[in-house]
């Protein structure tokens, strides 16, 4: 199909575009933007109107739950979530079960994922055997597989000469490591931030140095060891400050945040909410403040939803056992373009993080849209404004605190490699 | 900003819409006037009849269950004998880890209890917040107190050691009361803190290693002590709680020995309080851990009141949250 994107606004912060420009597709590929190409016949044409056209966005951490917890959600449930959500590339960590420490169980997600159709689906798998963090994973096996990079997910590497060994094994064969700053002594048993009202409620604590302990770990192994690493899920100002050191430094090391840090804090778990149940915890409005300000500065390159759907019952439990997590692919633009509207963000940065930041990350070229480049596109009504409901929902997670949010910028077209795979339904 | 959040907040959970009782799961966010509602109830039951206490018809018909998922003999006998005064039918359940081994969720056990027509769950949970989650999805005409959950509440045992302390000493204002030992791991002190402070007591003093305070703990009102020297100077009140074994284990303490020989309360640092102080603990004690015998025997004990009036405070709070105890007196 051969597409004429007629009258949007295309914002491309990588190719450094903020403006009126028609843009081409065919083939597959975007062939132009903002100049005719000579000769094109298009199949159909779209007027958009002013609307925005951004890359399609990149998601650094969405839970599939497939294999092993189709009762929470699958890949068939949960991709078109994501194309409804503008999201066109989606990384799913290695915690699966079983996990992801073969190249069977990559080839199974993908394999799945393309039966399904739509968003692209990238697989991070296990650094270590079983992500138990004592045996180093078959990892040329895994890069042959196809994975994206390495995580053991939210599980320690608790022995710091297995990290070290398993950082330098990981950069021999050219692959990131995508760490979770954690430390698994420090956070026990804790389900929300150690604070004012984690002791009001008596709920048991995880405070911040259990981020800034692993961190600064992490940091120093990097130092020794030169390799590549991505630190996932950014939640204290302190964590934020040790990462802006390193980048300082000249440290090859990126950073993301969930899209709920920038909105939760730890207020929001009066009445013992279990939707803001997250881990990271929601920490205090000053580090939430820090967080934004790492987003806005650029120091943090990426937001991501970090998805978690849940069945009902994983939060239907007192606080301490229900499961983290947030239902989030639907939201996550639509809360960065909140982000823009209060003046926290400005538009091309919030676009940047969502699409050019993650692609750097993940050392893709995608997140552009240059002549050439596969079609991964997404189309917003900025204008239009809407509330989420869980009936409308297209994950099968309705775990989210922003329900019964209205929210402002809606998506209205998703392309993958020039494929239109989700269009609003009464949009224009 | 904030996300709106449907969730009730504890005190609208708590009270009817015209401000009357409706569960009893924490003192946090309940009115100084209701508190004293409840203690002048009490004192109306506590007066009842002397030394054989005779049964009141106020609950006949009412079915209540003492929903215990974590094991207490004092707890659930006291609100066992309180609802049998009040002539209610009493069920005991005590689930432990029996319902969970089998699959059963929180809400099936509550779902099950319900088709059989209860009026009241009495709850004790590990849990922090399991009392009010209960509250949340129980049948509109059930009622919950909370008997304790993790560690966030145990709003009855904070209220009959009010009830001991108003007997005493009268007014809450001019006293000075220190609260000893574990109070990083207690329901019982967070809920005494918040009684005390709604009761307007001048001075409240939390006296602990920090390895056992809480983060942040002066955001409930409170000075923080780890100097028993100077926590427990010129108190008026001193509650010792108990230190579980546990603690040991977890790297909180060293030993019990050097935990008793810093912060247990001897008759010699009971000197540094006031000479009239009263010294109460919520039990069961562990003598030359936290006290010493000859202090949680001696004069100025009130131990074993406390007790007593635990179970005319659990039917003052009972009475009230089924809707007629202000017809009590």
């Amino acid at each position: 199909m051969r597409w004429h994107l007629q009258g949007g606004h295309v914002i491309d912060p990588a190719c450094g575009r903020d403006g009126p420009a028609d843009v081409w597709i065919a083939d597959g590929h975007i062939v132009a933007v903002g100049t005719a190409p000579p000769e094109f016949t298009a199949d159909r044409t779209l007027a958009l109107d002013g609307r925005l056209v951004l890359p399609g966005l990149i998601d650094l951490a969405v839970r599939l739950r497939e294999p092993g917890q189709e009762h929470k959600a699958t890949i068939a449930s949960e991709l078109p979530a994501a194309a409804a959500g503008g999201i066109t590339t989606l990384v799913c960590p290695p915690d699966t079960q079983p996990v992801v420490d073969s190249p069977a169980q990559i080839e199974y997600i993908q394999r799945s994922a393309a039966a399904v159709g739509g968003p692209r689906v990238e697989v991070l798998a296990a650094l270590t055997v079983g992500l138990e963090g004592t045996a180093l994973a078959e990892m040329a096996a895994l890069r042959d597989g196809g994975c994206i990079g390495l995580s053991n997910g939210l599980r320690p590497v608790a022995n710091t000469l297995v990290l070290r060994r398993a950082l330098e094994y990981a950069d021999t064969l050219g692959l990131t490591v995508h760490l979770h700053p954690l430390d698994p002594h420090l956070a026990a048993d804790g389900c929300a931030h150690e604070g004012a009202v984690a002791t009001r409620l008596g709920l048991p604590g995880i405070p911040r140095a259990a981020e800034t302990a692993a961190l600064a770990q992490i940091l120093a192994l990097v130092e020794q060891t030169g390799a590549r690493v991505h630190i996932c899920r950014l939640s204290t100002a302190r964590g934020a400050h040790l990462l802006a050191q390193a980048r300082a430094e000249g440290l090859p090391v990126s950073a993301d945040v969930a899209v709920h840090q920038l909105f939760l804090t730890e207020d929001d778990l009066e009445g013992f909410d279990a939707r803001c149940h997250v881990l990271p915890p929601a920490r205090t409005a000053a580090d939430r403040a820090a967080l934004r300000e790492a987003v806005a500065s650029g120091l943090v390159q990426a937001v991501c939803s970090d998805h978690q759907p849940h069945d009902e019952d994983a939060k239907t439990a007192p606080f301490p056992q229900t499961e983290p997590g947030v239902s989030g692919l639907e939201t996550l633009l639509a809360l960065m373009l909140e982000l823009v509207g209060q003046g926290v963000l400005d538009r091309p940065t919030a676009v940047a993080a969502l699409t050019g930041g993650p692609a750097t990350v993940l050392g893709l070229d995608r997140g552009a849209l240059r002549p050439g480049a596969p079609a991964d596109l997404t189309v917003v009504d900025p204008d239009t404004t809407w509330t989420l409901e869980a009936q409308n929902m297209r994950s099968r997670g309705r775990n989210t605190p922003f329900l019964g949010r209205r929210l402002r910028g809606r998506v209205t077209h998703t392309w993958v490699a020039g494929t239109l795979v989700y269009a609003l339904e009464g949009g224009r | 900003m904030k996300p709106q959040s449907p969730v009730a907040r504890p005190a609208s959970l708590q009270l009817t819409p015209d401000g009357r009782l409706r569960h009893f799961l924490s003192i946090e966010g309940l009115p100084r006037a209701l508190l004293e509602q409840i203690l002048d109830t009490a004192e109306s039951f506590a007066n009842l009849g002397g030394p054989a206490v005779k049964k009141v018809p106020l609950l006949r018909g009412k079915t209540i269950v003492n929903l215990f998922f974590e094991a207490s003999t004092r707890t659930r006998t006291t609100f066992e004998l309180a609802a049998k005064r009040l002539s209610a039918d009493v069920l005991n359940l005590n689930i432990g880890a029996a319902a969970t081994v089998k699959g059963e969720t929180l809400l099936d056990t509550l779902r099950n209890l319900e088709a059989m027509h209860t009026d009241m769950f009495v709850v004790r949970h590990a849990d922090s917040g399991a009392a009010h989650f209960i509250a949340r999805h129980a049948a509109p005409h059930v009622r919950v107190i909370n008997a304790g959950d993790g560690r966030h509440a145990h709003p009855t045992q904070a209220m009959l050691d009010m009830f001991t302390i108003r007997r005493v000493k009268g007014a809450f204002e001019p006293l000075c009361v220190a609260i000893v030992g574990d109070i990083l791991h207690s329901r019982v002190a967070r809920s005494q803190i918040h009684a005390l402070k709604t009761l307007g007591t001048g001075c409240v003093r939390v006296v602990a290693p920090r390895t056992l305070l809480p983060a942040e703990v002066e955001t409930l009102g409170v000075e923080a002590h780890v100097d028993p020297e100077t926590g427990l100077e010129e108190a008026d009140v001193i509650i010792m709680l108990r230190l579980q074994r546990e603690r040991m284990k977890g790297a909180f303490l060293p030993s019990e020995h050097e935990y008793f020989q810093r912060f247990g309360l001897t008759e010699e640092r009971l000197r540094r309080a006031r000479p009239d102080v009263i010294v109460m603990h919520p039990g069961p004690i562990n003598r030359g851990v936290e006290i010493d015998s000859r202090v949680a025997d001696g004069p100025r004990s009130v131990i074993l009141r406390q007790v007593t009036y635990g179970i005319a405070v659990r039917m003052a709070v009972m009475s009230m949250a089924l809707g007629t105890g202000t017809d009590a007196s």
